[in-house]
């Protein structure tokens, strides 16, 4: 078998639906007597509900029914835990999961409080606007100290100093390494909320059909099977009646797998009561408020370092804000607490978090899920570190990469995916070294910096490293099927939101049972086309569904051959397969299309031999026992104008290693828009709430998301080591792009504006010039 | 209380359309739910993003910013319009498709229609000024650099 696709830059399948306007979102699903739904939502970050009063809005002409939680009757209740907390000895998790409508109390601006079903959606939308709600306004509870404070008051009553969880992690013994320490660096470090913002926000269509017995829901989900398996519990429908299809999803970055969104536990429920179809699509105000946040963390850190600048310990201690409900258990927080070990050799390591309620909308993972977090706080305080010890700040991270003999590599404690964390593969220093060498590092601190700086520019340059778990269980499952057209088809149960999933699995099978790549069609997101699945997140597309489209492929490929060898009565290892045919080696005019093969392998009458299967046809799952984690190092250059404080990033180069590439093409927008929702993170993005819980920037001209002005060309290159976890060798890069951004940014500025000579160091993420500004004022630049 | 209806004209991609809309309907609403046309994306609805860009009268416009019966009497040229034929694309989206310039492809109709525009105005532009005509619509997948490189590409192959 050659490979003729796997690795190369082959342009996408996908792309021709999507760039002539054809095809389908769900916004785009129109039904006969399709119905409009709004929301009518809190505009309180904490209260009570005393009374609802939807009479007026009745009233309205084109309204067809309003619901309040009371009118949910059983089907009211909270939310399923989605992520139960991973196995830590004396963990403490307090389970309090979103509910549909909120019924005696509110508990973030953006809740939904009654759901209006109209004609069409502007007459919904004036409806919405008729209810009135008697609100009695409680504190709101923003500041993350305070709300752990035994006098605040708590988000859920029976809920004490609102800690939704508390997690400690330890290996080594922390206390002994500090009292060997030469130096012990101790720092506080702030990360704040911010908001993944795809282009296309949520929406939910469902149409019961009572003929069919069945019920269909477009939902803009990462995770569709996961999706229908609940609806189908809380409506008490069997699996089969319900299909969920995920279509085309402008953008999900995380956000769009959260079961259960209020919206999708209620369209579903009025379409079945009302029997037509409704709709709702979030608007962009909505968007700011009902869908998931993630960031804020404080962290207070401290390293124990020997006078080599080795490593002897981390200690860290941090409050993670999990909003108004926990329905994503641990997950963010505990890759914090994780990634934080990063590429390096931490022997005594101590890690306790606590996640605490805030009257603020939810956090669930965000491209990163908390991993920037961690990296944050170990690449500052190893910049810090070496300062002190008047290290390099790239012979500090070489001293203490965890060398290339030492894999897999074990550290200790237990990761989101329930398994002790450990490193599969990797190769850390070479990929630092391809870096320095891109960027020119050498030549830049020692000519160019010198240079304009004595032109009065302030410009620096920053270098971190980081690594990413990605590829986790528990596991996905790939049918793939010869067509009697020659065609073949490629059914899977996650998502795709833009990742190129269409192409990627079709590179892997048309090279396994060779046909054009063009000739393979991938469906996803469609639970009536693949039955089992968990979703499309983490990182692991790619390398747990790929892989069990190639394990697929390779079942399809020996059915294919065995067919042929029974059809030409010859020995397998006589045929070769390519350009959708089998032929006899050296007997020129003996070949057979797959088609026909796919015919002759379903003959519809006739005796077959006992235990034949039909169709050129295979099923496979595959698990991987643990994540495969991939690694990368960032470089930027910027420039800081001394006096606005607004940044010009002049050169940006990514080194990434996620083991073997399937389409480099594909691999490089990853790894582009990870760097760009990154520089939106460290400069731009962050959510500002009053301490009344109100947001005050929920617009895309007041939250910026960053341009074609502020994300630069990108450099990239890639080093190769292949996991030895999957049969391709491959790792998750899907949010790898965005994990240095902070670290990055904070230790290029310090440099550009030559902070720590003035006792100033950035220590919190977003770094916006205002905040610059306010950091260093009262000091000439 | 019902609404009072509207009857607008409008050419939209070359073909005449007629028909009744409430005064308060946005012309994004119109070309997607009136007309089917659901190529143009809504990101916003406040003029940000740039996801539901269209023409009118040949120049680029946000459809959540219009309301139908403003585009009475206009031309309006939409994504679905680009391509000369169901198996050829437009050179521009040859150019996406080449360099990987879309991900989810859903802010990707209204960067066509901008860029479209922007291409026939100045065929042969330098990078800094394609990031400066393209800085007007949000991407949150690609980080803009296949986009960038699609434009140039296009207007390479268009000047050769």
């Amino acid at each position: 078998m050659t490979t003729r696709y796997f690795g190369a830059p082959v342009p996408r399948n996908e792309d021709a639906r999507l760039l002539t306007g054809h095809a389908l979102f769900v916004d785009d699903v129109e039904l006969p007597d399709m119905l409009h739904a709004a929301f009518v939502r809190s505009p309180h970050a904490h209260a009570r509900i005393r009374k609802i009063d939807v009479s007026a809005a009745l009233r309205r002409e084109g309204v067809v029914a309003i619901y309040t939680a009371q009118d949910l009757g059983d089907y009211w209740k909270p939310g399923p835990l989605l992520v139960p907390p991973p196995p830590i000895e004396s963990a403490v998790f307090n389970e309090r999961t979103q509910v549909p409508l909120a019924k005696d109390k509110v508990r973030h601006a953006g809740e939904p409080v009654a759901l209006v079903i109209a004609e069409s959606r502007y007459l919904a939308e004036d409806a919405a606007a008729d209810v009135v709600v008697d609100y009695e306004p409680l504190p709101a509870v923003v500041d993350l100290e305070r709300a752990v404070a035994p006098d605040t008051l708590r988000v859920h009553d029976d809920v004490p100093g609102n800690v939704a969880a508390h997690v400690r992690q330890a290996r080594g013994n922390y206390a002994e390494a500090a009292k060997r320490a030469h130096l012990v660096i101790r720092r506080r470090f702030v990360y704040d909320r911010g908001t993944s913002s795809p282009i296309e926000t949520r929406g939910v269509v469902a149409q019961w059909d009572a003929k069919a017995d069945k019920l269909t829901v477009w939902d803009t989900t990462q995770a569709p099977v996961v999706i229908r398996d609940g609806l189908a519990a809380m409506l008490g429908l069997s699996e089969r009646q319900v299909r969920v299809v995920a279509p085309f999803i402008g953008g999900g970055f995380g956000p769009k797998i959260m079961m259960f969104y209020p919206e999708e536990v209620l369209l579903p429920w009025a379409a079945m009561r009302l029997g037509r179809p409704v709709k709702w699509i979030e608007d962009r105000a909505e968007h700011f408020l009902a869908t998931t946040h993630e960031r804020s963390q404080i962290h207070d850190a401290e390293m124990a370092l020997a006078a080599d600048g080795r490593i002897l310990g981390v200690r860290d201690v941090f409050l993670h804000d999990t909003g108004a409900y926990d329905p994503y258990g641990l997950t963010v927080p505990i890759n914090s607490q994780c990634t934080l070990l990063s590429l390096y050799v931490v022997p005594a390591y101590d890690s306790t978090f606590t996640a605490v309620f805030t009257t603020l909308p939810i956090v669930t993972p965000y491209r990163g899920a908390g991993r920037q977090h961690g990296i944050f706080v170990m690449e500052r305080l190893l910049d810090i570190a070496a300062r002190e010890l008047g290290l390099d700040r790239n012979e500090i991270r070489r001293r203490n990469f965890i060398p290339a003999s030492a894999f897999p590599y074990k550290n200790e404690i237990i990761y989101q995916d329930f398994t002790p964390l450990e490193y599969d593969s990797g190769n850390y220093a070479p990929m630092l070294e391809k870096l320095l060498e891109l960027i020119d590092y050498e030549r830049f601190v020692r000519e160019e910096q010198p240079r304009l700086r004595a032109q009065g520019k302030c410009v620096g340059i920053g270098v971190v490293c980081y690594v990413e778990g990605t590829g986790i269980g528990p596991y996905e499952g790939a049918r793939v099927q010869v067509q009697a057209s020659g065609k073949v088809s490629v059914a899977t149960g996650i998502g795709t939101q833009g990742q190129g999933h269409y192409t990627a699995f079709a590179q892997i099978v048309a090279d396994q049972v060779g046909v054009d790549v063009r000739d393979v069609d991938v469906v996803t997101g469609d639970t009536d086309q693949f039955y089992w699945g968990a979703g499309t997140f983490a990182s692991r597309g790619a390398v747990v569904a790929g892989s069990a489209v190639h394990e697929a492929a390779k079942v399809v490929r020996q059915r294919i051959l065995h067919t042929a060898a029974e059809h030409f009565e010859c020995a397998e290892t006589d045929l070769v397969i390519e350009n959708g045919a089998v032929s006899v080696v050296g007997v020129p005019g003996r070949a057979v299309k797959l088609g026909t093969l796919a015919g002759l392998a379903n003959p519809t009458r006739g005796a077959v031999a006992p235990g034949t299967e039909p169709g050129l046809e295979a099923t496979r799952y595959f698990g991987p026992p643990i994540g495969a984690t991939a690694a990368g190092a960032h470089a930027v250059i910027v420039e800081v104008d001394p006096d606005t404080l607004m940044i010009e990033i002049k050169r940006y180069a990514v080194v990434h290693d996620c083991g073997t590439v399937i389409n480099p093409l594909i691999l490089a927008g990853q790894i582009h828009g990870g760097v760009a929702q990154g520089i939106g993170n460290a400069f731009y993005e962050r959510l500002v709430f009053d301490g009344e819980g109100q947001l005050l920037n929920a617009s895309l001209a007041d939250y910026l998301l960053p341009t074609a002005l502020d994300v630069p060309r990108m450099e990239l290159e890639h080093t190769v080591t292949p996991s030895p976890l999957n049969p391709l060798g491959v790792k998750g890069a899907g949010e790898a792009g965005a994990i240095p951004g902070g670290a990055l940014f904070a230790q290029a500025l310090e440099d550009a504006l030559e902070l720590p000579a003035r006792g100033i160091h950035l220590l919190e993420i977003p770094l916006s010039p205002n905040r610059l500004w306010e950091l260093t004022k009262g000091e000439e630049p | 209380m019902t609404q009072e209806l509207h009857k607008i004209t409008t050419i939209v991609n070359g073909q005449r359309c007629t028909r009744q809309v409430e005064a308060r309907m946005l012309l994004s609403d119109f070309i997607r739910h009136e007309l089917g046309l659901t190529g143009t994306h809504v990101g916003c609805e406040h003029g940000v993003c740039g996801a539901c860009t269209i023409l009118v009268d040949g120049v680029p416009m946000r459809s959540c910013l219009m309301l139908a019966v403003q585009a009475n009497g206009h031309e309006l040229a939409t994504v679905e319009g680009l391509a000369p034929g169901l198996d050829r694309l437009h050179p521009l989206q040859e150019a996406f498709r080449a360099t990987h310039a879309l991900q989810c492809g859903f802010c990707t109709p209204g960067i066509l229609m901008t860029m479209t525009a922007f291409l026939k105005e100045n065929p042969s532009p330098t990078e800094s000024e394609v990031r400066e005509a393209l800085s007007g619509n949000l991407c949150r997948c690609t980080g803009y650099q296949h986009i960038v490189d699609a434009v140039l590409l296009a207007s390479h192959r268009g000047a050769r």
